[in-house]
């Protein structure tokens, strides 16, 4: 089998087994995992940038804040439906991602870090100035009457996981496509030795402009479905802290490989709720095991298995 | 026809005139060798040319366009190649890989991957095709360096001191495969094995302390009295 055809059956095979674990897992199991596919897909994005391109961005919420309050705002106060909500906010997603990207590519390494940083905090503080319509700090919920998309309720948990699976499943199946083309490819060599590949004739500003596009993009997505499937849009998701998390979990699962976002996603979530079910200091816990995993897997879960076992890891 | 031309190029790095009104012509299909002390300013002068480094002053004209303010990528794309002197490649992605970057800018698919085979093929690296490149031994990268300039097809291929680190017979392949890309392909090539220069220049550009100090034929080159104080020392 070529490497193509096995990363596509072992891709294809993970949503299938999403799909199937729909019907067996517990309730509170079933809930978790579709929180954890909608954020997967919010690394997903993230991974582009960072693991594929080798761009380290510190401002990714303004990204996924992008896509929830574009979602969320024309719900509230325009009367969108879910559908054409959700089409807003991936085009706020897009602009926002467009004009960071053309700002902030001008800086490389930590002044890239710095930059985005600061307009996503700029970001943040936009939507708590305009509380009027944001509600600040305390956001806003969205009404079970408001998450209907073509009939489907999306406040149901089974509809919300089929929801939240067919995101994941796009986000995936686009990277793992992206990465496989000649543009993807071009990323990692941009990643690997920037001088060397506009040597080779190639714009690699334009490069890491459509890089920053398409992770800005997947990155509202997953923000946009989040408010909707969660019914609750509130300014902590534009925080530093929704950098840090996309940053957190591609490292863990493994950046620059397909798999990794969601590995990565779903060993997080679970050390923190297991951590948390046996003592209160349970960042202690959770601390500790990433400080364990990064000496012992640098390249994260993804990456090790990549190194140790499949070569042809995508 | 010339395909290249400079008219008064000049690199200042704080006072220090590392290339000094340099009036340069290379004339189609040419083989042309660049030689000078170590520190004379032919890295510069390249880098001038392909767009690594900004002059200070002067113009730079490619199959007659002006391209002084174009960007490298875009002269790159106008059909120029340059490895570097200090090795380049990706490091962490195959021979195969490497090459095939070179070659997809203008080929996709099969065609592509055929051009990658027969670059590394001439280079006599086909059989270390999946080897990562920072595995190869350092004659190899450098191998691997002309490689990457060859799948790029270029009208101008920048070679700056190619065979630094190559073994005996890597460079007789070498030179061997230089004299198959005359007069196909119009080559500047920087080089301090005088050897390779006699055997595969068409003409010699001498460069000391960033000025050209003489131009000819390889005879004549080594004839020249100058050329033989300012470079080859006791001559
Ligand atoms: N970026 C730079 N900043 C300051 N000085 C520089 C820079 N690049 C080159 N120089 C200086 O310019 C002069 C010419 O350097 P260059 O690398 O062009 O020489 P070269 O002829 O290629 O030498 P070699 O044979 O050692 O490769 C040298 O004195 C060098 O120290
Ligand atoms: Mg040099």
């Amino acid at each position: 089998m070529s490497a193509a055809r096995r990363s596509l059956a072992l891709h294809g095979g993970l949503i299938a087994l999403l799909f199937a674990l729909q019907f067996v897992l517990p309730d509170y199991h079933h809930g978790n995992l579709a929180r954890i596919m909608v954020l997967a897909s919010y690394a997903v994005g993230y991974n582009i940038l960072f693991g594929y391109t080798g761009l380290l961005s510190l401002g990714h919420a303004l990204f996924f804040a992008a896509g929830m309050y574009g979602m969320g705002l024309t719900i509230q106060h325009l009367g969108f439906t879910p559908a054409p909500a959700l089409v807003a906010g991936l085009v706020t997603g897009i602009v926002v991602s467009a004009g960071l990207a053309l700002l902030a590519l001008r800086t490389s390494g930590v002044a890239f870090m710095i930059v985005t940083l600061m307009f996503a905090q700029a970001g943040y503080l936009t939507i708590l100035y305009f509380g009027e319509y944001t509600r600040g700090d305390e956001g806003f919920v969205i009404q079970q009457a408001e998450r209907v998309l073509w009939g489907i309720d999306l406040s149901d948990p089974t509809n919300r996981y089929f929801a939240a699976l067919i995101l994941f499943a796009i986000c995936l199946m686009t990277c793992l496509h992206l990465v496989q083309r000649p543009f993807g490819k071009t990323l990692v060599a941009v990643r690997e030795n920037e001088e060397r590949v506009r040597m080779l004739g190639y714009d690699t500003f334009a490069h890491k402009l459509g890089a920053m596009i398409v992770s800005g993009t997947i990155s509202a997505a997953a923000g946009a479905v989040y408010g909707l499937l969660f019914g609750y849009v509130g300014a902590s998701f534009a925080s530093v802290q929704y950098s840090i998390f996309p940053l957190l979990w591609v490292l863990l699962g493994g950046a620059g490989t397909v798999l990794g976002p969601f590995i990565g996603t779903l060993f997080m979530f679970y050390l923190i709720d297991f951590s948390s079910g046996i003592t209160t200091a349970y960042m202690l816990i959770a601390g500790v095991a990433l400080v364990v995993l990064t000496l012992f897997a640098p390249q994260g879960l993804t990456g090790e298995l990549r190194r140790r076992l499949w070569r042809w890891l995508p | 026809m010339t395909l290249l031309s400079t008219r008064g190029l000049s690199k200042h790095f704080a006072g220090l005139r590392a290339v000094e009104n340099v009036d340069f012509d290379l004339p189609e299909g040419e083989v042309r060798a660049l030689i000078g002390p170590n520190g004379a300013g032919k890295t510069t002068l390249v880098g001038m040319i392909c767009g690594r480094i900004t002059p200070s002053a002067g113009r730079i004209a490619f199959d007659r366009a002006d391209i002084t303010a174009l960007p490298a990528h875009r002269r790159i794309r106008r059909g120029m190649a340059y490895t570097f002197q200090i090795t380049s490649v990706f490091a962490r992605l195959p021979a195969r890989e490497n090459v095939a970057l070179a070659a997809r800018r203008r080929l996709r698919g099969a065609e592509a991957d055929a051009v990658v085979h027969e670059a590394l093929d001439r280079v006599g690296l086909l059989d270390r095709i999946d080897q990562e490149a920072g595995d190869l031994s350092y004659g190899h990268q450098r191998l691997l360096e002309i490689a990457m300039g060859l799948a790029q097809a270029p009208r101008l291929l920048i070679l700056d001191e190619p065979t630094q680190g190559l073994s005996e017979s890597e460079i007789a392949g070498f030179t061997a495969l230089l004299r198959d890309l005359a007069g196909r392909t119009t080559v500047l090539l920087i080089e301090h094995n005088m050897s390779v220069v006699m055997e595969t220049a068409d003409r010699v550009t001498v460069l000391d302390y960033g000025a050209v100090l003489a131009e000819g034929t390889p005879a004549e080159i080594h004839e020249n009295a100058a050329v033989q104080a300012a470079y080859l020392g006791t001559g």
